[in-house]
């Protein structure tokens, strides 16, 4: 039995969080909190995707989000395949149409796709056969990563996100997972708050239905969960910040930071972390803060609940 | 410290338009009480002289660290006192340059114990490469007043932008060079038919405005603080005036060279006359009196440009530009308005008050509490300018031998005299 149950998961694919009405969320959030059982993760049906296909289809590099990919595929009895296109047809010239079509000829039931381009996995789904599931899109969407910080986080405050105060701090403009937590985390009735210089804030970010904060003290003030999100080091040379000293002095989370927000508070970081850049070790390894790892836990059962609710729709 | 009366002196403060005769006491190091007060502790005569609060020269260039030959901060400041001003903003184009809060601190740190206020302008990009940001906050933390692009404009508008927007967080201050480089490179001179005459390779004005209508336009996207940094044309003041219309936080300086002199001033190749930006038109000139009045122009500086004569007496294309202004800020400025060429009130307000605002500095006013830095100066008395007296370490200037009208008598600094005239 699964939290599924009297509802039916009617999508096709797993795009961008605005692809989902509430009711889709809330109930592939619970599928998610039933795979989050160990028990059940390691030792359940095999079955749900027995038979099927899953191709991780990565243009950029990625570890932790692909093993996830493909550890929840496995663990649902898929038979999964990854290919590494950074290093193979696409160098030699093919563009994402002749891949899909490369595609369709194998048959897959599941494609999952990271790609440097916002729209690229939106484009392949048009064209393939199978369920697209978008595991990251240049600076649009991650929806993935949205979805399983919000089942860290309904972990962390039982299950109610209403009335719960949120910040984003960061590098939001050239975060894919800022945007789908901020779709996400609206639609369930949090509060959001994006911080960041303004040179890392996208323009009209205001208009996303959030407040925006340029200084950590005003923006952190009252929140009940932050979430951090990495600094690209290579923006530092790009004149969006000075240094990473500088950064780190003005919008890196420390205790003497953290303590602006509300007791209690938890921190979240989509990983890679920098240590020093945008959050401090005593942050990053307080068991009692920092969410982290839980995070990376909740990211196999989620990938598995949305591997689950589209297998559904394919049956 | 015994209280101090300047009596029967005429009180000129441009904060409140104060234009009066009266007696100002001092008490601590502050204006303890002005106009028609009792006189108490040490008196000074004044009778027949004018009190102005000490001047802020917002664009000084320092020599020091590395370039003491042309000039030291010591040297600087003496120069500065024995021209009324009390404040300095040194430019960031030191050896090394200003772009780390450790140079801030150190400049600031060789300010104190000067007779003068020292403050700093920090580089706006790393080693002024107009692409990498400095560490703004942290300078302004540590105290720079303004972030400056140095000779050179940041001539990437996206760099520009994203400057913009970071000051903003800190509400810091930042200037820009308006010139167009694509326009500018390689030229020495305003183009005009002085300049074909002379056969010199010439920049039109308009280069000026392009630059100057991008920063603004920019200003207005970001809410970042600019201040364009030597205006010296009609165009680019007209669209200042237009700009700033539209309320947007822009702030335009102009030397006080471009102020009393135009590109005839230049003669027969006269390289002591030659600056940057180049001297223009006399209907610039003119526009810019007019700007200065009317407050489309904020702040009137010395551009003070120490340069040795080895630097100077060269052909006209190669000679380096720029001239020192720190004594001649006040006097140039009194002779201005002796000619009737520009309101003395006007003037005032574009290096004390003006400066003070647009800064966050202390001082450029005549009020009670105020700190009591203040010039006097006799408004009328003639003179001739030797450059070989100035106590720049650098004697460059075009006024040299020029008849001047209005002279410092006294310079205070915190209550305390810091230079008198012989």
């Amino acid at each position: 039995m699964t939290p599924f149950e009297g509802y039916e998961f009617s999508k096709r694919h797993c795009l961008d969080i605005s692809d989902f009405h509430r009711a889709d969320i809330e109930n592939l959030l619970a599928l998610g909190a039933h795979y989050a059982d160990l028990d059940v993760q390691k030792h359940g049906p095999r079955d749900v995707l027995a038979g099927k296909t899953l191709v991780n289809l990565f243009f950029e590099n990625s570890t932790r989000t692909e093993k996830s990919f493909e550890l929840a595929g496995r663990r649902l009895g898929a038979d999964v395949i990854s290919m590494q296109i950074a290093s193979s047809s696409v160098k030699k010239g093919e563009t994402l149409l002749d891949t899909a079509a490369t595609l369709n000829a194998m048959n897959p039931d599941l494609l999952v796709v990271r790609h440097g381009q916002s729209g690229a996995p939106s484009l392949l789904a048009q064209k393939v056969s199978c369920s697209v599931i978008n595991a990251g899109d240049g600076t649009h969407a991650h929806p993935t990563q949205a979805l399983l910080d919000a089942l860290t986080l309904r972990q962390a405050f039982d299950g109610d996100f209403s009335g719960i105060r949120i910040a984003i701090c960061g590098d939001i403009l050239h975060s894919r997972v800022a945007r789908s937590n901020v779709q996400l985390l609206n639609m369930l009735g949090a509060e959001v708050r994006l911080i960041g210089p303004p040179t890392l804030i996208p323009t009209d970010a205001d208009q996303w239905g959030v407040d925006v904060f340029h200084d950590m003290k005003d923006g952190l003030a009252g929140c009940d969960a932050i979430m951090m999100l990495r600094l690209q080091l290579e923006r530092m040379s790009g004149s969006f910040v000075p240094s990473q000293r500088e950064y780190f002095h003005f919008y890196g989370l420390d205790r003497s930071k953290l303590a602006y927000a509300k007791d209690g508070a938890v921190v979240l970081h989509p990983g890679p972390i920098n240590r020093g850049v945008e959050i401090s070790s005593g942050v990053a390894d307080d068991p009692d803060i920092s969410l982290i790892t839980q995070q990376v836990a909740a990211g196999v059962a989620m990938r598995m609940a949305i591997l689950h609710a589209l297998a559904e729709g394919i049956q | 410290m015994t209280p101090l009366t300047l009596t029967d002196i005429r009180i000129l403060d441009p904060e409140s338009g104060r234009d009066e005769t009266g007696h100002i006491r001092i008490e601590d190091g502050r204006i303890a009480a002005l106009g028609n007060v009792a006189v108490r502790g040490d008196v000074l005569a004044g009778r027949g002289l004018t009190c102005a609060p000490g001047l802020i020269d917002a664009r000084v260039k320092a020599g020091e660290p590395g370039q003491e030959n042309r000039e030291t901060l010591a040297s600087a400041a003496r120069a500065a006192l024995a021209g009324g001003v009390t404040q300095i903003v040194v430019q960031p184009q030191t050896e090394p340059i200003i772009d780390d809060m450790s140079l801030v601190d150190f400049i600031m740190r060789k300010g104190e114990s000067l007779d003068i206020d020292v403050h700093v302008a920090g580089a706006l990009t790393k080693g002024l490469d107009g692409r990498t940001m400095t560490e703004i906050g942290l300078m302004s933390e540590a105290g720079a007043v303004l972030f400056a692009s140095g000779p050179n404009p940041v001539e990437d508008a996206g760099i520009m932008r994203r400057l913009m927007a970071y000051s903003a967080t800190f509400n810091a201050l930042i200037s820009n060079s308006p010139v167009t480089p694509s326009l500018s490179d390689g030229s020495c001179a305003h183009e005009s038919d002085v300049a074909a005459r002379l056969g010199l390779p010439a920049a039109p004005a308009v280069s000026e405005r392009i630059m100057a209508e991008r920063d603004m336009a920019l200003a207005e996207l970001t809410g970042g603080r600019l201040l364009l940094d030597l205006i010296s044309s009609a165009e680019t003041a007209d669209s200042v005036r237009r700009f700033k219309r539209r309320d947007i936080d822009v702030a335009a300086s102009v030397s006080i060279n471009h102020l009393a002199l135009n590109e005839l001033d230049i003669g027969d190749y006269r390289t002591f006359a030659k600056l940057d930006p180049p001297l223009r038109e006399e209907r610039d000139r003119q526009a810019l009196l007019r700007a200065v009045e009317d407050g489309t122009i904020d702040i009137i500086v010395s551009d003070h440009d120490p340069q040795s004569a080895g630097r100077k007496r060269l052909p006209y294309a190669e000679a380096t530009p720029g001239a020192v202004g720190l004594e001649l800020l006040l006097p140039v400025g009194l002779k201005l308005a002796a000619e009737e060429e520009l309101d003395l009130m006007a003037f005032l307000r574009a290096v004390t008050v003006a400066p003070a605002d647009l800064l966050g500095l202390e001082g450029g006013r005549l009020r009670e509490g105020a700190p009591a830095d203040l010039v006097l100066f006799d408004a009328t008395e003639p003179w001739v300018l030797d450059s070989e007296r100035l106590l720049s370490r650098s004697k460059n200037t075009p006024f040299d031998g020029r008849r001047m009208t209005g002279r410092v008598r006294h310079t205070f600094k915190d209550g305390r005299i810091v230079y008198s005239a012989v």
